[in-house]
């Protein structure tokens, strides 16, 4: 149990160092990757809770489609590769230094003193038990998921189309 | 596992995260610190989750949700950047002003 402890502050540990990276980052392209590590040892600390589903969904979903979202966005509107001083806002840095840690100080005393104790890990394998619930006690906000995501597809084509494309069809 | 330590670096993140949306010019490495919140936020579902032992798993279930709902956003989001670009030849927010009066 001793090791256990180790490696999940180890595991803490990196994730804060990886998200710090994100965020403070000149380069592009390093930011998206940071994140592709903050997620993948999120995945970790997931498994580490025996909630293996949400860790895989969170593989697939994150790592799989949304960095490659990202690395298509960064290079589509030709943001400058390599390190760039232009990045960040030097004037809002303090402010937003000095925003983030009240916040972090807030939420950490109350997460503090509001919660203690040891979470015992169960072994065993929960995905049959939620996919159950999934689709009886929360199949109505599952469907409506799906609308929500038929509409950002429909939404996104519509923004992301050029304007002369239409014009250009109604030539043809 | 201890709850703790896993909440303050939950609540680190978000910070983090606040931290990333104030400071960033790039309006696609303000998305990347959006991800970073939501991130947080499902941290703290899943260790509430298990701490709780809830019998019908709604914090894993709110988690699905939010991977579902972030997936969304940052299609929606980059597809308005993308717009913003092709309108403005940059992807810098301090430059888009179009709303401002």
């Amino acid at each position: 149990m001793e090791i256990f402890e180790i490696i999940t502050y180890f595991l803490l540990l990196a994730l804060l160092s990886t998200a710090i990276r994100v965020v403070t980052t000149s380069n592009v392209i390093h930011a998206a990757i940071s994140l592709v590590f903050t997620l993948a040892l999120t995945a970790i600390l997931f498994l580490m809770l025996s909630t293996e589903f949400v860790a895989l969904v969170l593989v697939l979903v994150y790592i799989g489609a949304v960095i490659v979202l990202f690395l298509f966005g960064i290079m589509i509107t030709r943001a400058p590769l390599g390190k760039n001083a232009e990045l960040d806002n030097d004037k809002n840095k303090k402010l937003g230094a000095a925003i983030a840690g009240s916040i972090f100080l807030l939420f950490s005393y109350i997460l503090i003193n509001g919660f203690d104790g040891d979470v015992t890990i169960t072994s065993g394998s929960s995905t049959e038990l939620l996919g159950e619930i999934l689709l009886s006690r929360f199949v109505f906000p599952f469907e409506l998921v799906s609308f929500v995501l038929l509409a950002a597809l429909i939404g996104g084509i519509t923004l992301a189309r050029k304007d002369e494309a239409l014009i250009d069809e109604d030539q043809v | 596992m201890i709850v703790q330590p896993v909440l303050v670096v939950a609540a680190a993140l978000f910070s983090l995260g606040i931290y990333g949306i104030l400071v960033r010019r790039n309006a696609v490495m303000v998305l990347l610190s959006i991800e970073l919140i939501l991130n947080s936020v499902n941290i703290n579902f899943i260790m509430f989750d298990t701490m709780l032992a809830d019998s019908l798993m709604q914090g894993q279930i709110f988690t699905i949700f939010i991977i579902t709902i972030a997936a969304a956003e940052v299609g929606i989001g980059l597809a308005i950047v993308l717009m913003l670009f092709r309108n403005r030849q940059t992807a810098n927010i301090n430059e888009f002003d179009l709303m401002k009066w």
